[in-house]
């Protein structure tokens, strides 16, 4: 029997994480970097666009009526060089899969997301960044080089000396400068597979900003958690966790997981399907919030921890985002620069004064960032689920959007999903050249996605 | 496109001289929307109106001459031309519709014919070539205004009421049919509205304004709903209307 032809998609509706706004593309789902040259180069009119593992919270893997190339079939290792730690992979291999796979070398990803669900090329078109962005950067950063098939099917070599344009275009790029099939990145090299943990609790925000300004340089990770519904004198009140990678002599041979190093986060819990709107709501998650704070340790100091458990604790209940019921949700990820620190003690408190039903919120330290539509600037990063029912919760937001980009800052592309196209220009300064060397990768305006029609980036779209 | 908080970009209006249509853009275009195509047989009375949606923030305004009831007249033609034009179109809102006057209709066949032309053949002649347009497009919305006199037909209204039923029952079927495609039908039923249109006609209980029907709208659209209800009261209200048997029903003063 024959294959299928690559040519034949199948039509499928599709969303990002947060289950908003879907739309019906052709998905196809190429075994190799030929067959996605092959696709790319017969996209017709509706343009095309790569998806990972959809954990993109808005529309930033979607086409409607056009191409989506799923690429977790390119997915292989083409070479590891155990020495010096580079490894060059297919787009479609995730970062939970490339831990696995290095951690018994004595190698790690240098970034890791809050998911280990994100493909190495989703890591690079959305420019990544992890615990360590202070200190280490975004995931385009540790980036050597990336093989990227364009809009005709012409496969380059892009590297950051080599083609620093096109390089930053495509850091943070959202997939529209051209499909990245292939990548060489440079590990981190670790000696155990646990994270050594400081934990202490902040009474308020000012508490947490100070202790962060002081001590984030001393460790490679760090977060903030928050809760967003207290109020009052314990307005941002939170519990920070700081670690490093733990040294051999600091693992006892019981500690250790035994001879070989090992990844092995496992999914425990599914989210059932079903359920209604509303579940996570505002006195629901007061409740969580206060437990969460009381249950943190007020002061903890070296407690080892599993790799997963540390970087990725909500990747044990598998689905997770249906909690939300029908509506979904959207995550909020704005960004501000040092000095900006009023503006973010504003977010907190409107989000403290609404209500809002903010979850998980997060907050931490930015160094700089790699691409032109590259997410982080050095600065203060909050993010915050938010059930996308809520009637009231478009001009709220629209409101915060105006208020972080009057203090210099941003939102993240690779969250969002309802931002004001007319503020893009704002928030990201290198708009104009981004648009340039855009236009020079694909001229005819093939690569397009849901994301790109709605703020105006990318081919078809009139901005 | 339309975004997680269910704005939209671009709306057409088929029948753009309707007030609940014109409120309806009004809040759109309060909102993120920045093209408006407005379809009505007198293009040239809306100029005051594109001028003020411009003024509201709205890019791209375009007023352009449809006929519902000149069914014979190339609606697929105008459709596609509006489409190639604008690009995606998030939204279209198929409001076209005129009234009548059911003392004469119920005894003029050419009368109660244009009643029906416009409501029912004309909707459904243009509603057909937008549909096929959004399912090449993968996306949007199609948003069907009908009435609850099209519930139940009622002696006082019955040729605008049965014209509205068909017109209805096409909407839902297409809507089902439209499933899976990333395109979505909202029927918006509203009850007795103040409007020029009903200007001078005594006021049914539940009676509402345009500006609170636009409300209802963009709250079902965001919310993905294959129905609206304005005032919401009147789910009920006709759902129990709708089992009165028939002899009791004729008796009732609606």
């Amino acid at each position: 029997m024959l294959a299928p032809a690559v040519e034949d998609g199948e039509p499928t509706l599709l969303t990002g994480w947060g289950r908003t706004a879907p739309t019906l593309a052709s998905l196809h789902r190429p075994a190799d970097a030929g067959q996605v040259a092959e696709l790319m180069a017969g996209a017709g009119a509706r343009g095309v666009i790569p998806r990972g593992l959809g954990r993109s919270y808005g529309d930033a893997a979607q086409n409607a009526g056009g191409r989506v190339l799923s690429l977790l079939g390119v997915c292989g290792v083409r070479g590891l060089d155990v020495e010096a730690g580079l490894i060059s992979v297919g787009a479609g291999l995730s970062i939970g899969d490339l831990a696995r796979l290095v951690l018994p070398f004595g190698w790690f990803p240098p970034v890791l997301p809050g998911t280990s669900h994100v493909t190495i090329g989703g890591a690079i078109a959305a420019d990544v960044h992890g615990k360590n962005h202070h200190r280490e950067g975004s995931f385009c950063e540790h980036v050597r080089s990336l093989e990227l098939v364009g809009p005709g099917g012409e496969r380059t070599t892009v590297t950051p000396e080599g083609t620093p344009d096109v390089f930053a275009a495509t850091c943070g790029g959202m997939g529209l400068t051209g499909v990245v099939v292939e990548a060489t990145l440079q590990l981190l090299a670790v000696e155990t597979d646990r994270v050594r943990v400081d934990t202490e609790r902040a009474r308020n925000l000012d508490d947490l900003m100070d202790r962060m300004e002081r001590g984030d340089d001393g460790y490679r990770y760090s977060v903030a958690w928050i809760d967003c519904l207290a109020r009052g004198r314990s307005l941002g009140r939170s519990v920070l966790m700081r670690g490093d990678h733990a040294a051999r002599d600091e693992v006892s041979a019981d500690e250790s997981s035994g001879a070989a190093l090992g990844f092995s986060p496992q999914r425990v819990l599914s989210a059932p399907p079903g359920v209604p709107s509303g579940l996570l709501s505002t006195p629901v998650l007061r409740a969580f919030n206060e437990a969460y704070f009381r249950r943190s340790p007020r002061h903890e100091h070296g407690r080892l921890e599993a790799l997963h458990s540390y970087f990725h604790p909500l990747d044990i209940v598998g689905g997770w985002n249906r909690l939300y019921g029908p509506r979904g949700l959207l995550q909020y990820q704005l960004v501000v620069p040092f000095g900006a620190e009023d503006a973010l003690r504003t977010v907190v408190e409107r989000l403290a004064a609404a209500r809002a039903p903010a979850f998980l919120a997060v907050l931490k330290r930015f160094g700089g960032g790699r691409g032109m539509l590259s997410f982080p600037i050095p600065g203060w990063t909050l993010t915050m689920d938010l059930p996308a029912g809520r009637a009231d919760l478009a001009p709220f937001l629209d409101g915060l959007d105006e208020l972080v980009a009057g203090a210099g800052g941003r939102l993240y592309l690779a969250k969002d999903s309802r931002l004001r196209p007319e503020l893009l220009e704002t928030m990201y300064p290198e708009l104009g050249r981004w648009r340039e060397v855009q236009a020079g990768l694909d001229p005819e305006g093939a690569l397009r996605s849901d994301l790109g029609r709605r703020l105006g980036l990318g081919g078809g779209s009139t901005r | 496109m339309k975004d997680a908080l269910g704005s939209v970009e671009s709306v057409l209006v088929l029948g753009g001289g309707s007030e609940i249509a014109l409120a309806t853009v009004r809040a759109l275009v309060a909102g993120r929307t920045r093209t408006v195509v407005l379809a009505a047989r007198r293009p040239e009375e809306l100029e005051v109106t594109a001028s003020e949606l411009r003024a509201a923030g709205a890019t791209t305004v375009e007023t352009v001459r449809f006929d519902a009831a000149d069914y014979a007249e190339a609606h697929a033609r105008l459709v596609d031309d509006l489409f190639d034009r604008h690009g995606d179109i998030d939204l279209v809102l198929a409001a076209a519709g005129v009234l009548g006057d059911q003392s004469r209709d119920e005894h003029d066949g050419a009368a109660a014919r244009a009643v029906v032309s416009t409501n029912f053949l004309g909707l459904v002649s243009a509603i057909v070539p937008c549909a096929e347009r959004m399912r090449a497009q993968g996306h949007g919305t199609l948003c069907v205004l009908s009435t609850v006199a099209g519930e139940r037909p009622r002696r006082s209204n019955f040729v605008y009421g049965s014209s509205k039923a068909g017109l209805d029952a096409f909407a839902q079927g297409l809507g089902d049919s439209l499933v899976g495609s990333g395109v979505n039908v909202v029927v918006v039923r509203p009850g007795f509205v103040h409007t020029r249109m009903t200007e001078g006609l005594d006021p049914a209980p539940l009676s509402t304004t345009p500006e609170k029907v636009a409300e209802a709208t963009l709250e079902g659209i965001a919310r993905g709903a294959h129905t609206v209800w304005a005032p919401p009261a009147l789910r009920y209200v006709m759902s129990v209307l709708r089992h009165v048997p028939r002899p009791i029903f004729r008796k009732l003063p609606l």
